[in-house]
């Protein structure tokens, strides 16, 4: 299995992650070997195996623990916008995405 | 003041008024300006926090009133772990500035149970490391040998503890991030069941591994801790009904006849020499006790950083697309949403975090989900497999916690792979879900920690603390 520079770019991109010439190769590199080691999972023979998506059995998972749905008050509105690095009253303010 | 401070003795001192807990914190705080800017343990003190709390414990003992269980302990928080007003960077320069509006659930019930919450310890950058070095704020030294790593990730609150500078601390461990440093800095460490400790208020890495737990000098200490923390919460739907028992007393329990496994998977090749023999002497206390040794196989170990490595990176990638430069942290400007995102995600992670975000996308991306992430969750049923019938036949597992000893600063960065293998025989357990606890096995050379790991079924805390106190208590420490 190669890993291809392009490979490396379009993950970045779909990953939103600005790399530099020196990551993008760094990283294909890298990214090689490790696929190359995860790839001994390939000696085991997984037929018929349940996925195992999360830890707990069903009696201990969410299903047995959800709380009752009810509103409490957390008023804390004003120290999150405070770590909004801009901001326009109660609204978090991001670049244009719609061009008019 | 001595660096030996013990919960009990914290306690003592404070309900005989040799001390108070102003005055111990203000002492803890001396300390800290003296060691930690050689050891880097600390990244933010919370002195204002602090002293509010201790002045309450001292009130209480002022108007001679029943003292909480840890009144007055110093504790360090790794930090990754929200702490209200106090600032929380995940040892990552996107989170540089970041104060949460709120406390980890965790934190607010040893506040609760009157801990004094010194400050936030540096940790390898959203936990991903083995060593500290990827910390953006640079590494933390190991108390014990200065030129050596502490582990990691939570590598700031082993050597805070380890070195003196807060009598117990909170890390978390996704792989063996607090099993490991507590090895690496010889002292006990505990991850409890996946689902024991609310997870609220920690900041994700990798949801279904992640997991908070207790650093003390010893396992009492360590069992104090933990059974403050454990327990239901409703914010967090993955913390459990489960009763939590009194650790300590349970704790007190004879280990004689007790089952322990031994996987013969977990000797291999890679293990060094000097690890190997402190383990042995390990393992031969454990038969003076009494204890009934048996050689357990475990047949997918060897699959387990292979498997780690998808299932955590994918849930990385995931859990890290929050960082986009809008609602908190770093913001770099670009022409457009998605040049800023890009920009600001591209500045704000460090090497190890890209890296792992890059894995996590690729093994979930389309055409390769089923070859890598799907693989990965089914040779991750197959290693829980592994766990629940070995504790069909033993009580307990007892390996090593990690093949090497602290290696020196820099020794490992330039192979990630090298790296990730240092975690062989933490992430088994943290995969199948189950607690362990690393308590300190003999130092090679007289300097250089080994740690011996101890896993129990799901919910068998007790039954881990049992033995890790019996071994310390049978000088297992220094074998």
């Amino acid at each position: 299995m190669k890993i291809s520079r392009e490979d490396v770019e379009k993950v970045a991109e779909l990953a939103n992650l600005d790399l530099s010439e020196a990551e993008l190769e760094m990283y294909r590199t890298q990214l090689d070997e490790i696929l190359e080691y995860i790839g001994k999972l390939n000696e085991l023979d997984t037929t018929g195996v349940e996925p195992m998506a999360q830890v707990l059995a069903d009696d201990q998972s969410a299903d047995a623990t959800l709380r009752e749905d009810h509103t409490v008050r957390c008023d804390v509105a004003a120290e999150i916008l405070a770590e909004a690095p801009d901001r326009e009253g109660p609204y978090f303010r991001a670049p244009k995405v719609i061009e008019r | 003041m001595s660096a030996a401070w013990t919960i009990d003795g914290v306690r003592e001192a404070l309900g005989s008024k040799k001390i108070s807990a102003r005055e111990l914190a203000s002492d803890f705080y001396k300390r800290i300006a003296e060691r930690n800017q050689d050891l880097n343990a600390y990244l933010t003190l919370s002195g204002e926090r602090a002293y509010a709390q201790a002045d309450r414990i001292d009130r209480l003992v002022a108007a001679g009133q029943p003292l909480p269980p840890l009144a007055g302990v110093p504790i360090a928080i790794k930090d990754v772990i929200s702490t209200r007003g106090v600032r929380t960077t995940c040892g990552s320069k996107i989170l540089g500035n970041y104060i949460p509006p709120y406390d980890a659930t965790a934190v607010e019930r040893l506040e609760a149970a009157g801990a004094v919450i010194l400050g936030k310890t540096n940790c390898d950058e959203f936990a991903m490391g083995s060593s500290t070095e990827n910390s953006a704020y640079g590494p933390t030294r190991n108390p014990e040998s200065t030129d050596r790593v502490p582990g990691g990730s939570s590598g700031g609150s082993a050597a805070a503890v380890a070195a003196g500078l807060a009598v117990a601390s909170l890390g978390t461990d996704t792989g063996g991030s607090i099993r490991q440093p507590g090895s690496f800095c010889g002292i006990p460490a505990m991850m409890g069941s996946y689902g024991r400790v609310s997870r609220y208020g920690l900041i994700a890495f990798a949801s279904s591994l992640d997991r908070i737990g207790p650093f003390a000098t010893r396992t009492r200490d360590v069992a104090a801790v933990m059974g403050v923390i454990a327990g239901r919460d409703t914010n967090d739907s993955t913390s459990t009904t489960a009763p939590v028992p009194d650790y300590q007393a349970a704790m007190e329990k004879p280990v004689k006849g007790l089952r322990i496994g031994i996987p013969k998977e977990y000797f291999g090749a890679g293990m060094d020499d000097g690890v190997r023999k402190k383990i042995e002497a390990g393992i031969e206390v454990l038969k003076k006790l009494g204890c009934e040794l048996r050689e357990i196989h475990m047949a997918h170990t060897d699959y387990a950083i292979a498997t780690y490595y998808i299932i955590a990176t994918a849930e990385a990638s995931s859990n890290l697309a929050r960082y986009d430069g809008v609602r908190y942290g770093l913001r770099v400007e670009g022409d457009s949403l998605l040049a800023m995102y890009r920009k600001t995600r591209g500045a704000g992670f460090g090497a190890e975090v890209k890296r792992r975000i890059v894995l996590g996308t690729y093994v979930l991306s389309a055409g390769y989900y089923d070859a890598y992430y799907l693989k990965g969750q089914k040779v991750r049923a197959l290693i829980a497999q592994d766990f629940r019938d070995a504790f069909s036949k033993v009580d307990v597992i007892v390996t090593p916690t990690s093949p090497v000893p602290p290696f020196l600063l820099g020794e490992r960065t330039s192979d990630p792979l090298q790296m990730y293998l240092a975690d062989i025989y933490t992430v088994t357990g943290s995969l199948a879900g189950v607690p362990g606890i690393s308590v300190p096995c003999g130092k090679i050379s007289g300097r250089l920690p080994v740690g011996l790991q101890i896993f129990g079924p799901a919910f068998g805390e007790a039954k881990v603390l049992q033995l890790a106190h019996a071994f310390e208590q049978a000088g297992g420490a220094s074998v």
